[in-house]
This record gives C-alpha cells, sequence and structure tokens, in this order.
C-alpha cells in the first residue's frame, strides 16, 4: 500500500458518516434498481414461458352457440396453427363452510383428457379424466381461498339445475392468471373462481353437445392477429359472435402486462432520483475535501507527484465512497428481486417463476452509480488537478461576502447578526442551497407519491363501492328475461329494493375506430347503480343517446354529440346509429351507457332485463342468499360487501410494502442531505462556532446558527416538494392510468402535511446529532489554527 | 494604576498543573503555576513556544481547565465550573484577542461587533467600539476586505463591545508587521487605560513587555520571573 492509499482510506474513515449516508442513497438506489429490473425480467419470462409452455391462444371469441364443424374451417384462416373449441359458462357455486352465494365460470376438458390450447397446469391432485362425471379441476386461488382440496365436493347450477362436483385437482391456465368475473376488473378470489370439468357432461347440461359457445386459435410463430381477428368474425357471424378479440383485450392477460410495465415505470424512476441526490452529496462532499487538502495537494505536486496522479486519487476517492453502497445495493436487489417475485408469482398463480439474478442487471446499476460518481466528482477533481503547488500551499483568500437580497430590499435591520450569517452564507453559494432543497424536496415528493398510491387506491375502492355500485347484491342471468323476473326478485324475502338492468355485447364505431364492450342499460332514476363521475358526481342517463367513460372517447375520438355506430352482437345483430350525449369521468373500466328503454328499442326485443341491482336487509340475508342460489336462470350472484373486503385486502397486502419502501426511501434522502449539509456546515464553520463559543455564546446560542442554515433549506425544499410531488402525483397517475383503472390524482392537505412531517422529522434528528458534535468542538485548537 | 502586589487580586492561580494526553506520550504543559492578577493590571507574559503561556491564558479565559491546582477569578471557581458555567463566565468578564482574528467572514465589522455587544449585559455599542479601535470608517466592510492590522482592530472592538473586566491576547501582533502590531498594541494600551480593563497579553516579543505593568517570564510550565517596570513605556517607544 503507498502513501497516497493510505492517506485515501484514513480520509475516507474520517468522513464516514457522510460516506454512509452516500453509501446508503447508492445502495438503495441500486437495489431498486435491480430488484425492480430482475422482477421485471423474471415476470415476463414467466409470463412467457407460460404462454409458451401452455400454449395461450393469440385470438378469442364467445359466441352463442356454433356448430362444431366450424373449428375446421377457423382453422384453415390465415396464419392459423391450432384450433380450440370449448364450452363455457357462468354459474352460481355453492362452497361449503362460505355463507354466500359463490360463482364461477365452467370451462371444458376436451374428450382427450387435456385441453390442446390454454393447457391446465396441476398444483395439486389431477386433471378430471375422460369422461369422468361430476370431477372438476378448481383455480388455484379460489380453492385457496375457500381451502377446497380433492376429495372435497362443491355444487353449482348449470342450466337451472343444482350439480354436484368433486374436487379431484388444484391448477390454473395462462388465461385465468387473474380471474375476474366477466365485466368487472377487481378480482375476488374468495367469491370467484374458475372450474374445469368434461367437456360432454357441461355441455349436455348447456345443451351444447355437438356445439361450442368458445374458440381459440393459436397463430403461427409471426402471424399477425388482424386478419385472424376479421376472418374468425365473418366464421362465426350466424351464429351469435360476441366478436373476436386478440390478446391485448384478454383481461388477464392486459391486467398482467400492465402491472408488469408498473415494474419496468418503477425501475426507471425511483433509482433515477436517489442516484441524482446521491451524486449531488457526492459532488459537494468531494469539493468539501479538496478545499480543505489545499495544503497537502499543494504539498503533494511539491513533492513531484503529477496532476494525472493527483486526480486519479481523488476519483479513486469517489469511486470507493459509492462502491460499498453499490455491492450491498445489488446484492440486496437480488435479494428483494427474488422475495418480491416469490409474492408476485403467488399473487398471479404462475406455475412457476423463473426468477435469475442476472449479473448484467447488477454490474450495469454498479457501471451507472460509478459512473454517475466520477461524473460528479470530476469538477472536485479538475480543481485539485489545476492547483499550481505554490498556490496551493499558501492559505486561500478569505471567502467573499455581500450583503443578501433581502439586506439589499433594505430588510437587513429585521435580522440579528446570527441571521445575517445565515442568509449570507446561503447566498454566497446559491447551487449548493439550491440542489440542498431540490435534494429535500425529492424526499416530500417521494412521501406524497407514496401517499398518494396508498389514498387514490382507497378512494377508488370507495369511489367503486359508495358511489357506482351502492347495491347490496348484483344479480347476474344466464340469459336476457322479461321484466317479470324482476318483480319475482322484489318479492324476495329481504329484498328493500330492486332495480333492473340490460347488458348487451356491442361494438362501437366511428371511422376506423371501434370499441367492444358491454353496452349498458339502466331505468331512469336509477339509485342502486350508478354512473358517477370524479368530478361531475352521479350523472343521469339521458332519454336518448350513449354516455362514455372520458377515457373510451378520447380513444374513439369522439366528442358529446358526435354520432356513433353501435352493432349490437348477440340476437338479431342490429345496428343504429347513436349521439354521444354525455361523458363521464370515472375511474374504473370504461363503459358504455343508455337509458334502457332505448336499448331495449335498438334491441328490437321488447323490454329485458340481464340482470338486477338489489338493496336488501342485512338481518336476512342468509335466507335470501340461499333463495337466490336456488334460482334456476341465475348464472352469478355478486355481494357487494363480500367484493369490497377482498379488493381492500388485496390492496393492502399489495400496497403496504410499497407504500413503506417509499417512506423509507424519502426519510433516507431527507436524512442524507440534511445530515451532509449538516456536517459540512460544522466542517466550514468551525471557527466562527468556536469563536462564537469563546466570546461567550452558550452551546445551543451556536448551535442554533448552524441548524439555522439547515432550516432555511429544509423550509425552502418542503414548498419546492410539495409542487414536485403534485407533479410527480398528476405524473404517476398519468402514467399509470389505463382503460381497466385511472388512480385520481390525489394530492390532499394532510398528505403534504404528512411529507413535510416525515422530512421536518428526520432534519430534526439529524440537527440534534450535530448538536453532540458542536460539543466535542476543541475551542483553543480550532482558533490557533491558521485559516 | 494598582498598587504593586497589594489588596485582593482579579485573578489567583495557586499550584495548577495542565497534563495533555497526545496520543501515548503526556505533555506537562503547566507544573504548578502560581499567577496574581490584579485590576487595571497590563501584564505581558514572555515565553518561549512550548513554556505553557497559552494554556495558561486559556485556564485563565475558561477555555481549558487544569488538571490539579486553583484557579478563581473574584468569586469564580474557574478549575471546578462546568462549561455552562464556564460560558457565563467568557460572556461577562472576559474578552479574547487571538493571533489569527477569527472574524465571521459573512459579517461585516460592524456586524462581527455587534454579534459580541448583542449578548452582553451592558454593551459598547458596536459604532463606538469601532471608533476606539480607529475603524469607524471601515465598519461597513467584510473582513475579506480589510488588512491584517484592520482585521485584529476590529477583533479588539469585538472583545471589547462587551465592556469585559479582562482582555486576554494571544499573541495579538504575531501576524502583523512592526507598524501594524504597534498600532495595535496601542489600541489595548488605551482600553486598559481608558476604560481600566486589565490586559494580559502573551508574546514571545520582549519588546512588548516595556508598555506593561509586570512582566511575567515562563519556562518549561512554571513561572520562571516576575518583574515589573518602573514606567510602562508607550507602543511608539517601542522597536522590533
Amino acid at each position: 500500500m503507498t502513501a497516497l492509499h493510505r492517506m485515501l482510506w484514513r480520509d475516507l474513515a474520517r468522513i464516514r458518516g457522510q460516506a454512509i449516508a452516500i453509501g446508503l442513497l447508492v445502495a438503495c438506489s441500486a437495489a431498486t434498481f435491480v430488484a425492480s429490473v430482475t422482477t421485471w425480467r423474471a415476470l415476463e419470462r414467466s409470463q412467457e414461458s407460460l404462454y409458451d409452455v401452455y400454449l395461450f391462444p393469440h385470438v378469442f371469441a364467445e359466441v352463442r352457440r356454433a356448430p362444431e364443424d366450424l373449428a375446421r374451417r377457423a382453422a384453415a384462416l390465415p396464419g392459423v396453427a391450432e384450433v380450440e373449441t370449448r364450452v363455457l359458462s357462468e354459474a352460481v357455486v355453492d362452497v361449503p363452510g362460505l355463507g354466500e352465494p359463490a360463482s364461477a365460470m365452467l370451462r371444458s376438458i376436451p374428450p382427450g383428457g387435456e385441453p390442446r390450447l390454454d393447457r391446465l397446469h396441476v398444483r395439486e391432485g389431477r386433471i378430471p379424466a375422460p369422461g369422468e362425471s361430476s370431477a372438476v379441476l378448481v383455480s388455484e386461488g379460489f380453492a385457496r381461498a375457500n381451502r377446497l382440496g380433492p376429495g372435497d365436493r362443491i355444487s353449482a347450477v348449470v342450466n337451472g339445475r343444482w350439480k354436484s362436483l368433486r374436487v379431484v385437482g388444484i391448477g390454473g391456465s395462462p388465461e385465468h392468471l387473474f380471474a375476474v368475473r366477466p365485466g368487472t376488473l377487481l378480482n375476488d378470489d374468495r367469491h370467484y373462481g374458475v372450474i374445469w370439468m368434461s367437456r360432454e357432461e357441461l355441455a349436455s347440461a348447456l345443451d351444447l353437445t355437438g356445439a361450442f359457445n368458445s374458440i381459440a386459435l393459436r397463430l403461427a410463430p409471426g402471424a399477425p392477429a388482424a386478419p385472424a381477428i376479421e376472418g374468425l368474425d365473418r366464421l362465426l357471424a350466424p351464429y351469435g359472435n360476441r366478436g373476436a378479440y386478440g390478446r391485448d383485450r384478454q383481461v388477464s392477460n392486459r391486467l398482467v402486462t400492465d402491472e408488469i410495465s408498473q415494474m419496468r415505470a418503477l425501475a426507471s424512476t425511483v433509482p433515477v432520483v436517489m442516484l441524482g441526490v446521491a451524486s449531488f452529496l457526492l459532488a459537494i462532499v468531494l469539493s468539501r475535501l479538496v478545499a480543505t487538502q489545499r495544503m497537502q495537494i499543494g504539498t503533494l505536486k511539491a513533492l513531484g507527484y503529477g496532476n494525472a496522479r493527483v486526480g486519479a486519487h481523488y476519483m479513486t476517492f469517489a469511486a470507493l465512497l459509492v462502491a460499498g453502497g453499490v455491492a450491498a445495493g445489488v446484492a440486496g436487489g437480488y435479494g428483494l428481486g427474488r422475495w418480491l417475485s416469490v409474492v408476485y408469482a403467488r399473487y398471479y398463480r404462475f406455475p412457476s417463476m423463473l426468477y435469475e439474478a442476472e449479473p448484467g442487471v447488477g454490474i450495469l446499476a454498479a457501471a451507472l452509480a460509478l459512473a454517475v460518481a466520477l461524473a460528479s466528482a470530476s469538477g472536485a477533481v479538475r480543481r485539485a488537478a489545476r492547483l499550481a503547488p505554490a498556490e496551493a500551499m499558501r492559505p486561500e483568500a478569505p471567502p467573499t461576502f455581500r450583503p443578501s437580497p433581502l439586506e439589499r430590499l433594505g430588510l437587513g435591520r429585521l435580522l440579528s447578526a446570527r441571521g445575517r450569517m445565515v442568509l449570507r452564507d446561503l447566498g454566497r453559494r446559491p447551487v449548493r442551497t439550491a440542489l440542498s432543497a431540490v435534494g429535500i424536496a425529492a424526499a416530500v415528493a417521494c412521501t406524497m407519491v407514496a401517499a398518494f398510491t396508498r389514498d387514490a387506491s382507497w378512494m377508488l375502492v370507495d369511489h367503486e363501492f359508495s358511489r357506482v355500485a351502492r347495491e347490496d347484491v348484483a344479480v347476474y342471468f344466464t340469459e336476457a328475461l322479461s321484466e317479470g323476473a324482476l318483480r319475482e326478485l322484489r318479492a324476495l324475502p329481504g329484498v328493500v329494493r330492486g332495480e333492473g338492468f340490460r347488458s348487451v355485447p356491442a361494438a362501437l364505431r366511428s371511422g376506423p375506430r371501434s370499441h367492444r364492450t358491454a353496452l349498458l342499460g339502466l331505468d331512469p332514476g336509477a339509485s342502486l347503480h350508478r354512473v358517477y363521475g370524479l368530478k361531475a358526481g352521479a350523472v343521469e342517463v339521458p332519454p336518448a343517446g350513449l354516455v362514455l367513460s372520458r377515457r373510451l372517447a378520447d380513444q374513439m375520438e369522439v366528442k358529446v354529440g358526435d354520432p356513433v355506430r353501435l352493432e349490437v352482437q348477440e340476437g338479431r345483430r342490429p345496428v343504429a346509429d347513436v349521439r354521444v350525449a354525455r361523458l363521464v369521468d370515472d375511474i374504473v373500466g370504461v363503459q358504455a351507457v343508455m337509458e334502457r328503454s332505448a336499448l331495449d328499442r335498438i334491441a328490437g326485443e321488447g323490454p329485458r332485463l340481464s340482470g338486477a341491482f338489489l338493496q336488501t336487509d342485512a338481518a336476512v340475508s342468509g335466507v335470501l342468499n340461499d333463495r337466490l342460489r336456488r334460482l334456476p336462470k341465475v348464472a352469478g350472484i355478486v355481494l357487494t360487501g363480500a367484493t369490497r373486503a377482498a379488493v381492500v385486502k388485496m390492496l393492502d397486502d399489495s400496497l403496504v410494502w410499497f407504500t413503506n419502501l417509499l417512506t423509507v426511501f424519502s426519510v433516507l434522502i431527507a436524512i442524507g442531505v440534511v445530515y451532509n449539509g449538516a456536517r459540512l456546515a460544522l466542517g466550514e464553520r468551525e471557527r466562527e462556532l468556536a469563536t462564537l463559543r469563546v466570546i461567550g455564546f452558550t452551546r445551543d446560542e451556536a448551535w442554533r446558527i448552524t441548524t439555522g442554515e439547515l432550516a432555511v433549506q429544509v423550509l425552502a425544499g418542503i414548498p419546492l416538494g410539495w409542487l414536485a410531488g403534485w407533479g410527480f402525483v398528476e405524473l404517476t397517475a398519468w402514467a399509470t392510468g389505463s382503460e381497466l383503472m385511472r388512480l385520481p390524482p390525489l394530492v390532499t392537505p394532510a398528505n403534504c402535511a404528512v411529507a413535510a412531517g416525515v422530512v421536518a422529522a428526520s432534519a430534526a434528528l439529524v440537527a440534534l446529532h450535530t448538536r453532540r458534535a458542536l460539543a466535542r468542538l476543541d475551542l483553543v485548537a480550532v482558533l490557533k489554527a491558521k485559516e | 494604576m494598582p498598587v504593586r502586589g497589594q489588596g485582593t487580586p482579579a485573578f489567583e492561580a495557586v499550584g495548577i498543573t495542565k497534563v495533555y494526553r497526545m496520543g501515548e506520550v503526556e505533555v506537562h504543559a503547566l507544573r504548578g503555576v502560581d499567577l496574581r492578577i490584579w485590576d487595571g493590571e497590563f501584564v505581558v507574559i514572555l515565553g518561549p513556544s512550548g513554556s505553557g503561556k497559552s494554556t495558561l491564558l486559556n485556564v485563565l479565559g475558561g477555555l481549558d481547565a487544569p488538571t490539579a491546582g486553583v484557579v478563581r477569578y473574584r468569586e469564580h471557581d474557574l478549575a471546578t465550573a462546568d462549561d455552562r458555567r464556564l460560558t457565563a463566565y467568557r460572556r461577562e468578564h472576559v474578552g479574547f484577542v487571538f493571533q489569527f482574528y477569527n472574524l465571521v467572514p459573512s459579517l461585516t465589522a460592524r456586524e462581527n461587533v455587534a454579534l459580541a455587544a448583542e449578548i452582553a449585559p451592558h454593551p459598547v455599542p458596536a459604532e463606538e467600539a469601532l471608533a476606539l479601535v480607529g475603524l469607524s470608517p471601515r465598519m461597513d466592510h467584510f473582513p475579506s476586505q480589510l488588512s491584517g492590522g484592520e482585521q485584529q482592530r476590529v477583533a479588539i472592538a469585538r472583545a471589547i463591545a462587551k465592556r469585559p473586566d479582562v482582555l486576554l491576547c494571544d499573541e495579538p501582533t504575531g501576524a502583523l508587521d512592526a507598524a501594524t502590531g504597534r498600532s495595535v498594541l496601542e489600541v489595548l494600551e488605551s482600553v486598559n487605560r481608558e476604560m481600566g480593563t486589565t490586559v494580559a497579553v502573551i508574546t514571545h516579543n520582549a519588546s512588548i513587555a516595556e508598555m506593561a505593568d509586570r512582566v511575567v517570564r515562563m519556562a518549561d510550565g512554571l513561572v520562571a520571573r516576575e518583574s515589573w517596570n518602573e514606567r510602562r513605556r508607550s507602543p511608539a517607544e517601542i522597536s522590533w
């Protein structure tokens, strides 16, 4: 070890506090980067591999009833490699021990014993054998939530008849990684699942023997989906086609893909903010070091060390400052990534999570951190290299001060001498002051984003379940029924109020743009289930025309008053032109709503109902649930309270770690920035503070001058952070907003206060710590040293 | 002018020792110093570097506590006082002047003086203190705009602004040329004469001794010799 190396290590040991602060920020930055990149890649890899191995189809379509031999013609469509027809049905399910009714999608297993497309992965037990009667495989989420295992019995209403089913296996398929009821986007594993059973049995119960009501296509590698979708639509048109769609509109695939892209966004934003703050701290620590070691630098040069050697010395110093943080961060990042991927694997029920601690990601994180460190050190290093030896060995000229701008405005008289010291010091280094404030602002903004994610999610739940779906129970019929069905429901015990609705699969077209949706028809004055906008509040559905989600209108490039072509995709498939009557800024899914009578007129089947929303008396819910379960024409029963509880639990589980992580990060940023600021202030003001103490200032009076400077930075940073946080929140809301969900950009005074409080408390901790450092100041040694 | 060695002394140090630990080595800076200083005296403490004069001044000024011995300033026991009491003692009774001025660079001359005046019970207004050291025309200048002698005079003005009972000066002319040093000494002398402030100056410059009432020579951590000047010379008469 050369003498210069020894000097390096001792200098590092001397500023270990600051080195640790910088190291922690670098570690967090590297850890988030490595964890989110490897998790995102693991998710993507696992999704891809699952889709490949279990043959996730590329094109899907549901029909009312189509003859089996259509499959051969579908196989001849352009690009199609494999076709499978299926039979599926929504059904009310009775699970022993679960008080409330549940529902499930019943799906067929082909006579061959295993689906060719969307193959099953089995977690426990087995796939029902060909022709095995009453044997079913249950989706994993549903089974786990209801503690079902092989050997358990459940029952389901298939086509109006109760059927007892025996669970023989638990598993899943790529189409149902995320099991959500059609028409909803929030999953509730306890009350909704997927049940696979023998095709013969299901088809015969549904009267679909020799026919199918669902078809899936897998395309040859590289084949585009559009021609196959178009061809399939043409082929299925006579059979009650609900419209073919590609992977992009397959709900489970979209939810998983959305999650992966959010993880990718996380991989790029959080580490950048933290690395930015770390690099700023590094830059000031190094310039301070070069300033204090001016004489040493001069001596080294006088001894014959070249500029390159001196420059390299400080560059190595910068590299060592981040090296520990990078190493810890990369190692921690791999661990965190592995843990996160296990969490996700459980959440999505991936059969296997292909997590790899890819060395490339760690190397990239290290290279980025190192590059940033060297770049931030370059200014100080250049200054060190440029110092002429003779000049360096002379003491630095005293710093030049001027009255602060506030004083030039004549406000100087209001300030004490100590106040002026603080203001002028801040004013002498405007860039450092501004960057410190920006660092504080970053911490505040980070906390606000964490609070926003939490609050907006709760608001979304509240919006969906207290403003939109205010019914206690939603009942879905197996087919459109006459209004008599509603009267029957209203007559059930415990039903306080009932409102019918119509839902019709339809395609909306405007020019080249189209959107397939379930068009909802509500009665005038309906108050249980409402159209509700974030700003508009409850929206009355007008007698004529469409109410569209603003997001959908933007997507279709239509505005109020524009005509939209409506193609009903069931029954006689009528087509009508309807005007957009109103837009609504809703936040979950996108919807198209009309008055029910207008929708009935277009459908041309007379007044019909697809289901009903019920307000019920909780005291007799057991009796009512029992009666509902036994109604033959009911395909699904959704209990709003139970769904809400499931969604709340899911949010609780998934949000807690994320918001906590962000809060920890912001505390680290705040402490890092303030701690470094305090160390520098102490270092630079040592002589002044000692002078004050000698004159007779108490320790607290001297301490208040150091903290005054920090307080100004924190006080300037907090409002700046509110602004930045507001921007970040808007940006996050915009970036994460999708057709499925749009978090409202929520910035509440309480959140602003909490963010400021967290940062101010971190700063206060550091300020208290500096008081101890001040107590240790050796007054005599400081004052007798040459400036 | 105090009567030689009569009455109650302001400072009384008896048998003070000071041992520093520098790594593994013990340094005996003071080895049993006895010293008294009377109100209104102008004392010069002479000695080569390492003789213990600065340590003695620090102990008298409440910046450092002796390892053993008794030190008193009037009713204050400086040897056993805690940090709070020593701070109060410095605040109320002592003014310091150092070789390296130790001005706050972000404050003007006037504000540097005001800094001390703000915490004193009966301060001399900053402007008046600066006038006393002849710096009225430069009082709104920052330290970086002042010469070394001017900076040291600001430091003296800051020290006297508290109206201290005693002014302790550690090599006040050490960083100055002869002419500037002389002007600084003139200020110290006039503070002693006009305000009645007790002044103790430590220096290794023997010629300064001629302006003192009494000269204390130190060597090896002990008072080697004390002498009284029959006549105090004015700084203008001193040459070095």
